[in-house]
């Protein structure tokens, strides 16, 4: 019996927008109406200023550790505006401009990384979950959030964010492999930056693409430029339209890269060459949507300097916001962790600043107790 | 009322909270068809099909996972782990998912999730199928901890665990599954979450228990014929200790016993709430009767590590006496 082929496929890479403002009319056109570029590149500007803003806020020790978004804001922003309001968005941490461009206000990213938690409490209808920390976690939980839309009957899907470093966990694939074999329409949407910290793409996955892997769990696939906003639109409309009418998920590699450091609390410079990111800097997302503006008459420098001003203004003010906020309550860590506070954890928040040892006061009722004068702090 | 075992009164609380809400659905592994490994879901995947009794992929991770996804968007997922040994893959995201969800985003969203897991040793079991892991999760903040010791009491906490706002950890003693029958009320009924049982009671001595230990204590205590006061737990967090600390503020004494390890054992929190609490009232110091800060042992030794009514009963007399 001769050997026959029992599996052949192949992986579609979707550039519209180049790196030198080339731009495929016959895929690109009408895909983004001029009026919605602008917003979007306006909206990139902003929040790149965020991303400076917030580094100089950790540097000056005015926030804690964050990790910058520099680069990366053509792939959740490109799957925000792609996308219907209702579909949840499950980022992991530097998908800023896409929860920014659904309704986060700025000062509540802000406020998460100035370790505050009120920065969490999104609003309901926002359809957004937390930043995730841990890695690749989030992806069960979209594929919940999606199966509980399918369980409803709702036309309702849920974009999953995460790096190349988190399709090497184990969360990753469980939630693959339930998302396929169960029919949940969730779109994983890994945005391949090629560094996880300091480790290098090809520790993580030692075939040619990441997309390949959605092959093993006969999902449907596609490779895009991930600095390119047209092709993220593009393959994300491709997967929600899959998603919606098939009720199939969808895996999508955007291939993009980390301009700046893992976090704060990084120094890329000892683990990448210059030239690798100078080679990237060419490729920035937002000088390429201006190219393309500026060729179409759409942009000038006077726009341009009108929006420096006002993306300088809206950040000043969204600091302004998060460290105007009155301190939290000294207790406040105690009250969201259940529904109703048990007696004994209640017990616990009423004496935490009295006897700081959340006992009964009744144990140490008729002993003398003299406590030491309060520390200045 | 009804003469059930265990498993059949968890299963008639699924299918009567199944039948009430329709946000409720089970997932797990082998629970659709084959009704469970233990068969406690046994009929209902006939009864209301693979939509809402969902036989996922060999998955733990992945089974919770979901679930928090599930309940986000407010369902009321009841997830089984086959095994407590097999938890293990899935305490990332009970831990770091579902326990947290509601302080993280300041009550913005709930995790009204029921984590079924059966626990303990005495079935014959192997390596991994026998073990009592109740305290990692009563030391998690965010979680609550049910651990059953009859079918009545599985039914009434098994109804309020599901309708909890909160994720619920329920352990069922696996090797009281269908040891003993006990009349359960057909109509649906829910006991409180916190609230300990008095099991018999008594002025001499109190002695604390929860899950399958119960009925050993209960051998023991007959076996001793003294007037002893036993309390089951029945929820490990939120636990009440106000009846611990009423009873042995009238007994003067105190046996804890428990399956899982001694060190720190959740009897060594019992035992530390009682110091603080009811020091003065104290005849004896309080005995603990533990599994061994060991694995537990393949079966043939099983029953030589697990607290059984002989050295309950040592520890009752040796408290008596002292």
């Amino acid at each position: 019996m001769p050997i026959k082929s029992a599996f052949t496929t192949s992986i579609d890479h979707v550039s519209i927008l180049d790196a030198e403002a080339r731009f495929d009319e016959k895929l690109g056109a009408g895909l983004i109406p001029d009026a919605d570029l602008v917003k979007l590149y306006e909206h990139m500007c902003i929040c790149r200023q965020l991303d400076e803003v917030a580094f100089k806020l950790q540097r000056s020790g005015r926030m804690g550790t964050f990790p910058q978004n520099m680069g990366q804001e053509a792939t959740s922003m490109g799957a925000a505006y792609a996308l219907e309001k209702t579909d949840w968005l499950v980022p992991c941490y530097r998908e800023n401009a896409g929860l920014i461009w659904r309704g986060m206000p700025m000062e509540m990213i802000l406020l998460h990384w100035m370790g505050d938690e009120r920065g969490n409490a999104i609003p309901r209808e926002l359809h957004c979950m937390p930043l995730a920390i841990p890695i690749g976690t989030q992806m069960l939980h979209a594929t919940g959030l999606a199966w509980a839309a399918k369980y409803r009957g709702e036309k309702r899907l849920a974009c999953t964010f995460f790096g190349d470093g988190a399709t090497s966990e184990g969360d990753f694939h469980e939630a693959m492999n339930f998302a396929a074999n169960l029919d949940i329409p969730v779109i994983f949407f890994c945005q391949n930056n090629f560094w996880a910290i300091s480790v290098p793409g090809k520790i993580q996955c030692s075939a040619p693409t990441i997309a390949q892997r959605a092959v093993a769990y006969g999902m449907d696939t596609i490779q895009c430029d991930g600095n390119d906003i047209f092709a993220v639109v593009h393959c994300v409309r491709q997967a929600a339209k899959l998603a919606r009418e098939k009720g199939r998920p969808f895996f999508i590699e955007a291939v993009t890269y980390r301009l700046g450091d893992h976090t704060t609390a990084d120094d890329a410079r000892r683990y990448r060459e210059q030239a690798e990111v100078d080679s990237w800097k060419a490729r920035d997302p937002i000088i390429r949507i201006r190219k393309f503006l500026t060729a179409k008459k759409l942009w000038d420098d006077a726009k341009e300097a009108a929006l420096a001003e006002r993306a300088e203004r809206e950040v000043a003010a969204a600091v302004e916001r998060a460290e105007g906020i009155a301190a939290p309550n000294r207790t406040d860590f105690f009250n969201h962790m259940y529904a109703t506070i048990p007696p004994d954890l209640a017990l616990q928040r009423d004496t935490a600043q009295t006897h700081g040892i959340g006992q009964d006061p009744s144990q140490i009722e008729g002993a003398v107790i003299e406590l030491p004068a309060k520390s200045a702090h | 009322m009804a003469n059930l075992t265990l498993v059949q009164a968890i299963n008639l609380a699924l299918i009567q909270e199944m039948e009430r809400d329709d946000r409720v659905l089970i997932l797990g592994e082998d629970v659709g068809p084959n009704g469970g490994v233990f068969r406690v879901t046994e009929g209902l995947h006939k009864r209301f099909g693979s939509k809402r009794v969902v036989d996922t992929p060999l998955a733990e991770s992945g089974i919770i996972g979901t679930s928090i996804g599930l309940a986000i968007a407010g369902l009321r997922p009841i997830p089984e782990i086959q095994f407590e040994g097999f938890l293990g893959p899935a305490y990332d995201q009970i831990c770091s998912h579902a326990a947290r969800m509601r302080t993280r985003t300041r009550g913005a969203m709930t995790i009204p999730l029921t984590v079924r897991v059966p626990v303990g040793g005495g079935i014959h079991a192997p390596e991994l199928h026998s073990d009592s892991p109740e305290s990692i999760y009563i030391h998690q903040p965010g979680l609550k901890v049910v651990m059953p010791s009859s079918p009545y009491d599985a039914k009434g906490l098994l109804i309020s665990a599901i309708r909890d706002p909160d994720p619920v950890m329920f352990f069922e003693p696996k090797r009281i599954y269908r040891a003993f029958r006990e009349e359960v009320p057909e109509d649906e009924y829910t006991l409180p979450l916190g609230k300990a049982r008095v099991v018999c009671e008594g002025d001499a001595m109190t002695v604390v228990s929860w899950g399958s230990s119960v009925v050993q204590c209960m051998q023991a205590i007959e076996r001793s014929g003294r007037s002893i006061e036993l309390i089951d737990l029945r929820t490990l967090y939120p636990f009440d200790m106000d009846a611990v600390e009423a009873s042995v503020k009238k007994t003067g004494r105190c046996v804890i016993v428990h399956e899982a390890p001694k060190t720190c054992g959740f009897g060594a929190e019992i035992a530390a709430r009682i110091m603080e609490r009811c020091f003065l009232y104290l005849e004896s110091p309080v005995q603990r009767v533990a599994g061994f800060d060991t694995i537990m042992p393949y079966y043939k030794l099983e029953l030589d590590y697990m607290p059984d009514a002989d050295r309950i009963a040592r520890a009752i007399e040796e408290t008596a006496a002292y």
